[in-house]
């Protein structure tokens, strides 16, 4: 198996394909990453206000998460009018994704801000918008960070499954490799996800290093946090990673 | 429009009963998810239950765990379906399971993890040997994030064996990919409908068990936050 | 605050630049094959038609085109839908199968009747360019011990049999050629699993016995190196099978036209059956191949 991955890493044409469907991939999925983020903050914020809203969007927004990606990437044409072979398709639903993914960790970092902060906020004159921006959301990013990491993870394996549709990534090193039964594409498109992925983490780490400088830098693995020194009390509760619905 | 279409291939006797129908796809993606998923337990539960109680090795484990979790369900299935041999199962059980792993691990880990050092101190002060400090104490209260972790697996795994259908195996992902072929789009989403049906129905019976098995102290004190794990 | 609030804007631009640094505006789609002059090669997900689409684009690049691919989109409905909405250009294609997709009622079946029913019955805004002589049909398969044991040769003598043997074909095969196969050979097979477009699974599928007959196709190395025997089509169920260019006619200039034919002018059957040999068994890169091939037809690359 090894000179057969040396011989297929050594044509030149090979190379270059693989490259070209990796910077495919990494932009498919870190596209709808931020739109994603985007979408859920405002969908996040009226979900925490609202009760009735909260339920129903929290709830559209499990269910989502059930249905197959490969589902969504050949019906989303139909629906938004796209080209069938469009890449919008899969940005698009992937976007969904993320976005049903994040809404849960926004309501409940929201959540957490303790009540006294933001009296505290209100009392010095800040308006609801400006309260959200520099006071809410700064303590919402470990938890955020969190979710976006869950769903960075989740968005470059999704790709993958874009390949069925004849999307572009790495999913078709997968697909072309086992039509002509040739495991080096496959194990080459497996060791690149996975690399893509492991620097989306530590970038995605690094990023929520710098924007909360009020945490300390060590790392730990992602459980419960162990209790922090009372410089630091102003740190929401740290979520527990897995759960169900309570 | 679409919806009447999808509606109409939904209630067609036809395409339910008989060979390759829906019942026969809903009977197989059922078998698969579970195999997957009790194989995935039996091997992550211990290990996280272990991790957790002796708080060794931690750092080590959820790093592995949260590695697999990048790995891409259909390259491992196709990789080892050309190695193993094409049309076996193994290879398409073997990648659910991997997808399977993390969540149930994250779960057992942060169970024990969340137990609170009093309560561990007290059932140690009581005399009780590490063994039933596990069992007796730390496993109980460990059984709402425990079972969440199982739920959030259930869900992944439920939505991923449609790839089966791709190395030539049954479930439901047969019909969403014939369909998604020749555009059969009505076949498409009727099949989507019914994967969703099915996890949020499996997420319901493991809610419910959540309830039996939980004990009811318990219930009130836990508040879970990341569904998906 | 305004510590904080850099760090935020920096991780915010990090992202977004990471997000669009792979060239070009990333919301832009990238399948816009009316722009620029860009044509877009398509092909179906199976290896002979990804070789294929690789010499036509090789051919198209030699006469001057910006030529981009896409392969292995997957099957004809797919690929025609994908012609008419303009994310594909050009895609190779079979006269025969073509010709019963788009005319479910057609009976033609020898090369250039099929050839010209199926120039008429293209829909507008598509067209079909020169046949090959190069021929690639769909053959019924069974293993050399199914064949002897049963004195199998023609699927005429299948038609026995059919009702206790399972047939291994894609998805698609069911509503294309279930009803025609019954209609001429009174064949109905006891069920039909679907397995892939001619590719590993179905192989395995008739090697393991899972299925007793399998759907190829006749220029597939598998066949040999497994030592199948192909079952003759007497009444010509499947019809002639050229390899053709479908194109939307919009799409090429005369250039790059001639081009193709040139390509289809070169294109035999034995040759075609060594090319993908190469790739399907030797494992080289479809492109590679494809560079000699037009090197040795003399066409500019």
């Amino acid at each position: 198996m090894i000179d057969e991955l040396i011989r297929y890493l050594g044509n030149w044409r090979n190379r270059e394909t693989v490259l070209e469907l990796l910077v495919v991939h990494a932009r498919l999925a870190l596209l709808p990453l931020l739109i994603g983020l985007l979408a859920a903050l405002p969908l996040g914020w009226a979900a925490q206000r609202y009760r009735p809203l909260r339920a129903m969007l929290l709830g559209s927004a499990n269910v989502l998460y059930t249905v197959p990606s490969l589902a969504l990437f050949v019906i989303l044409p139909g629906i938004l009018g796209t080209q069938i072979l469009d890449e919008i398709n899969v940005v698009v639903a992937l976007a969904l994704y993320t976005a049903a993914l994040l809404i849960r960790p926004v309501v409940e970092a929201l959540d957490a801000v303790p009540g006294h902060v933001l009296a505290a906020a209100t009392a010095m004159g800040y308006r609801p918008l400006r309260r959200f921006l520099t006071v809410e959301l700064p303590l919402a990013v470990p938890v955020l960070a969190a979710g976006v990491r869950v769903a960075s993870v989740s968005n470059i394996s999704l790709v993958s499954v874009g390949a069925l549709i004849g999307v572009g990534g790495l999913g078709q090193l997968f697909t072309q490799g086992f039509q002509a039964s040739y495991n080096a594409p496959i194990i080459v498109g497996v060791a690149l996800t996975l690399l893509l992925a492991l620097v989306m983490d530590a970038l995605l780490s690094l990023a929520k290093a710098l924007l909360t400088p009020w945490q300390p830098r060590r790392a730990r693995p992602t459980g419960p946090a162990q209790p922090t020194g009372p410089a630091e009390s102003a740190e929401p509760a740290q979520p527990r990673p897995t759960g169900g619905e309570a | 429009m679409i919806f009447g279409e999808v509606f109409g291939w939904l209630t067609t006797a036809a395409n339910w009963t008989g060979d390759g129908g829906l019942l026969q796809r809903i009977v197989e993606h059922l078998r698969y998810t579970l195999i997957a998923v009790l194989g995935a337990a039996l091997v992550a539960i211990p290990v996280g239950l272990a991790v957790g109680h002796t708080g060794r090795g931690g750092t080590v484990i959820v790093g592995l765990a949260n590695a697999m979790r990048a790995l891409p369900t259909l390259g491992v299935i196709t990789l080892l379906s050309l190695q193993l041999g094409v049309l076996r199962i193994g290879p398409v059980l073997f990648g659910l399971g991997l997808l399977a792993v993390p969540p149930i691990l994250a779960g057992a880990y942060a169970g024990v993890q969340a137990v609170e050092r009093d309560v561990v101190d007290a059932a140690a002060g009581v005399g009780m040997t590490s063994w039933q400090r596990l069992w007796r104490v730390e496993v109980p209260i460990a059984t709402p994030l425990l079972l969440g972790g199982l739920r959030g697996a259930v869900l992944q795994v439920v939505a991923t064996t449609t790839v089966a259908a791709f190395v030539g195996l049954g479930g439901l992902g047969r019909p969403l990919i014939d369909g998604q072929r020749v555009t059969d789009y009505p076949r498409v989403a009727g099949a989507a409908l019914v994967v969703a049906a099915l996890a949020v129905l499996l997420d319901l019976l493991l809610a419910g068990l959540q309830r039996l098995v939980v004990p009811g102290g318990l219930r009130l004190a836990t508040r879970t936050v990341q569904r998906a794990g | 605050m305004n510590k904080a609030l850099i760090a935020k804007l920096t991780a915010a631009v990090t992202l977004v630049a990471l997000a669009g640094c792979s060239g070009g505006n990333p919301l832009q789609s990238s399948t816009t094959g009316e722009n620029s002059g860009e044509i877009v090669v398509g092909s179906a997900d199976f290896n002979e038609n990804v070789l294929l689409a690789e010499i036509y684009a090789a051919a198209l690049h030699g006469a001057g085109a910006k030529v981009t691919k896409k392969l292995s989109v997957g099957t004809r409905e797919v690929i025609v839908k994908g012609l008419q909405d303009k994310s594909l250009a050009v895609v190779p294609e079979y006269t025969g199968n073509l010709l019963a997709y788009l005319d479910k009622s057609a009976t033609q079946t020898q090369p250039d009747e099929v050839y010209n029913a199926l120039k008429s019955k293209v829909p507008t805004g598509l067209a079909v360019l020169d046949k090959a002589q190069a021929e690639d049909s769909d053959v019924l398969v069974v293993t050399e011990q199914t064949a002897t044991q049963n004195d199998l040769a023609t699927i005429d003598d299948l038609s026995r049999k059919c009702g206790g043997f399972v047939l291994g074909a894609a998805g698609e095969w069911k509503q294309r050629w279930e009803a025609k196969i019954k209609q001429l050979y009174g064949c109905t097979f006891k069920s039909i699993q679907t397995t892939d477009a001619g590719g590993p699974v179905t192989v395995e599928a008739l090697k393991s016995g899972q299925v007793q007959v399998a759907n190829l196709f006749t220029t597939a190395s598998a066949i040999d190196a497994n030592k199948f025997r192909k079952l003759e089509d007497t009444k010509r169920m499947y019809p002639a099978q050229n390899v053709v260019p479908l194109i939307r006619s919009d799409a090429l200039n005369d250039a790059q036209k001639k081009a193709l034919n040139d390509v289809s002018k070169a294109l035999n059957t034995d040759l075609l059956t060594q090319l993908v040999a190469r790739v399907e068994v030797d494992k080289e890169n479809a492109a590679d191949v494809a560079a000699d091939f037009l090197r040795d037809a003399g066409i500019p690359s």
